[in-house]
């Protein structure tokens, strides 16, 4: 069995401020990790791996840097790691980044399985698992918290907001993963050690035969116009009540009923 | 393009509309003012019944998907049906609700069609030319940004329930029903749903509660939050919470507010020992009045509060409580 996790390289913080002038994201100095439904997701490829036997590939894009974040998969025991990484895949939104990764899974071969976090904490989308799936022609399964596979066919339980649904679906499939399914491991002294020598292969677009019309920016539908902090959700004038807590509790309850709220 | 339709996926469950497909209509609805047709696509199995309320919702036409695959969701066959009608109606817009389910089939059918859809948006406007401004949060609602589609039809966008009112909904409204033919086979689906198994819930949904009593780290301990069940009881009322409670584990996640949690819309919402960061505020902005109890006088909560109270929130609930519950007694 071959197992693909997709994972993405997100701030550490996501507490971003916004550049009053530009509008640009004041991000320097905030440090990158793995995005944490995607640790998720290679954990439930490594428990999968040692229930089942299983090769685990990671597949990324991104700067230079997203290295890191592949390394960190590699020690925590994935077997192999895809970096996609050059200048004309930046600014994708998910459309083009769903195009560039099935792209590249396409070069990667065959596999059984393909696990992505639920969304990512930066952009918050949660898009490019379906968006993948759509493109592979893949069953999706969104929202997993169990995982069995059972020979040919993959057995999941997903949370929804008020109920548990359990499908089935044949493989090969792609499913997204909550942090409901999971503890991630960290990686041991060991697997660091390990990691340095497992292959890490960078793809350029050429190198993926991506259509230079589908990449990047050029190749996303979708515009980011403006960015910018919250307002404050400020109302009118506030009535602050004081004195004793029984007299506070007067005072507050007169004016709810005045208010035909009591 | 100014004329071309609205569609808006009526995501009906267990033969119930969601409320956020009614949301979704009344704001298409007022998206299109007069002269932009409005239509609503409802599938499921023995459905029929709910293409009322979405006329008088303000469709001027609903698409009529019944068909016994259809009745448990599934995305293939959801979006085996809806692509035809998108590609065939190439409506200008396409309006999700940002549910489990509307995030799970509307990116599906975006990168079918090759066009750009725009994730759990807060507010959705047109400007000057008519293109559709989505306003979204990211980075955990630290940043909001807008997102168009310029030149990409349709444009595509799942929208978190409860940003728009219901629309009131108007019983002499009529409109045409057009029945879609659906050709799918059991066999022919890879995916089988094999169990649903509903999670406990609380009495009273959040979402629908009249009076929610929220608490934040301030509550200090999951011994304190004993404290606002006794005002949520007296109020009849819920209560929920801001995200490091839910996280210490003194309430479960179903009870969280905010970016990450519900959003919603009570006549009164009093906040106890929450400070009031964005990321909770944008899931109770929209509450009628608001009540904050803090110990800091500069807390965020008290600019958005109607009722401002500093203090110790282990001893202004009990009084509340106990106030609320002498003026039950009255009858009052």
């Amino acid at each position: 069995m071959r197992i693909i996790v997709c994972i993405k390289q997100v701030p550490a913080s996501l507490d971003v401020r916004v550049d009053p002038k530009t509008h640009n994201l004041i991000r320097e100095g905030v440090e990158s990790v793995i995005n944490p439904f995607d640790e998720n997701a290679i954990e439930a490829a490594l428990e999968l791996k040692a229930k089942h036997g299983a090769s685990v590939s990671l597949l990324s894009m991104g700067p230079p840097q997203v290295r890191e974040a592949l390394r960190k998969g590699l020690a925590m025991g994935a077997d192999d790691a895809y970096l996609l990484c050059d200048r004309a895949l930046a600014g994708a939104d998910t459309l083009a980044t769903s195009y560039t990764l099935a792209q590249a899974i396409r070069k990667m071969g065959s596999f059984d399985l393909i696990l992505c976090g639920r969304h990512a904490v930066d952009a918050d989308t949660g898009q490019v698992g379906p968006e993948l799936a759509e493109r592979l022609n893949l069953p999706q399964i969104t929202y997993v918290s169990k995982i069995e596979i059972t020979g040919n066919k993959v057995r999941a339980e997903r949370l929804l907001e008020e109920s548990r649904e359990v499908v089935e679906a044949p493989l090969p499939a792609l499913l997204t993963v909550t942090k409901e399914l999971n503890t991630p491991r960290y990686p041991t002294a060991l697997g660091i050690m390990k990691a340095a020598k497992k292959p890490l292969t960078v793809w350029t677009a050429a190198d993926i035969g991506a259509t230079p019309e589908k990449i990047g920016l050029t190749g996303s539908p979708t515009r980011v116009t403006d960015v910018f902090e919250p307002p404050g959700h400020r109302r009118s004038e506030v009535e602050m009540l004081s004195g004793k807590p029984e007299e506070i509790a007067a005072a507050l309850a007169e004016r709810l009923q005045a208010a035909k709220i009591l | 393009m100014a004329e071309a339709e609205i569609l808006v996926f009526a995501e009906q469950r267990d033969g119930q509309l969601e409320r956020v497909a009614l949301e979704l209509v009344g704001k298409a609805r007022a998206l299109a003012g007069g002269s932009r047709p409005v239509v609503a696509a409802l599938l499921g199995s023995g459905v029929e019944g709910l293409a009322g309320d979405l006329f008088a919702a303000g469709a001027d036409e609903v698409l009529l998907a019944d068909h016994p695959t259809l009745k448990v969701y599934r995305t293939q066959p959801y979006a085996d049906v809806l692509f035809p009608v998108l590609k065939e109606r190439q409506p200008d817009i396409v309006l999700f609700g940002a549910t489990s389910l509307g995030r799970d089939l509307a990116p599906r059918l975006a990168a079918r069609l090759g066009t750009g859809l725009t994730a759990d948006c807060l507010d959705l406007a047109l400007d000057p030319q008519g293109l559709l401004v989505q306003t979204k949060p990211s980075y955990g609602g630290n940043v909001l940004v807008h997102i168009t589609i310029p030149r990409h039809r349709p444009q595509m966008t799942t929208v978190r329930p409860r940003v728009f009112p219901l629309p009131p909904l108007d019983r002499a409204r009529q409109g045409k029903l057009v029945r879609l033919s659906v050709n799918l086979v059991e066999d022919q689906i890879p995916l089988k749903v094999l169990e649903v198994v509903p999670r406990p819930q609380p009495t009273v949904r959040l979402e629908d509660a009249a009076v929610i009593v929220a608490g934040g780290r301030g509550m200090g301990s999951k011994e304190n939050f004993k404290l606002l069940e006794e005002l949520a009881q007296v109020l009849g009322g819920v209560v929920g919470a801001t995200r490091p409670p839910v996280d210490e584990g003194w309430i479960g996640p179903d009870r969280q507010i905010g970016q990450s949690g519900k959003t919603v819309a009570p006549r009164l919402y009093i906040a106890c020992g929450l400070s009031g960061v964005v990321q909770h505020t944008v899931g109770m902005q929209k509450a009628d009045v608001v009540v904050a109890i803090n110990k800091d006088p500069n807390a965020p909560i008290f600019d958005l509060a109607t009722y401002g109270i500093v203090g110790d929130v282990k001893e202004i609930v009990p009084a509340l409580t106990a106030r609320f519950k002498e003026l039950k007694a009255k009858g009052a």
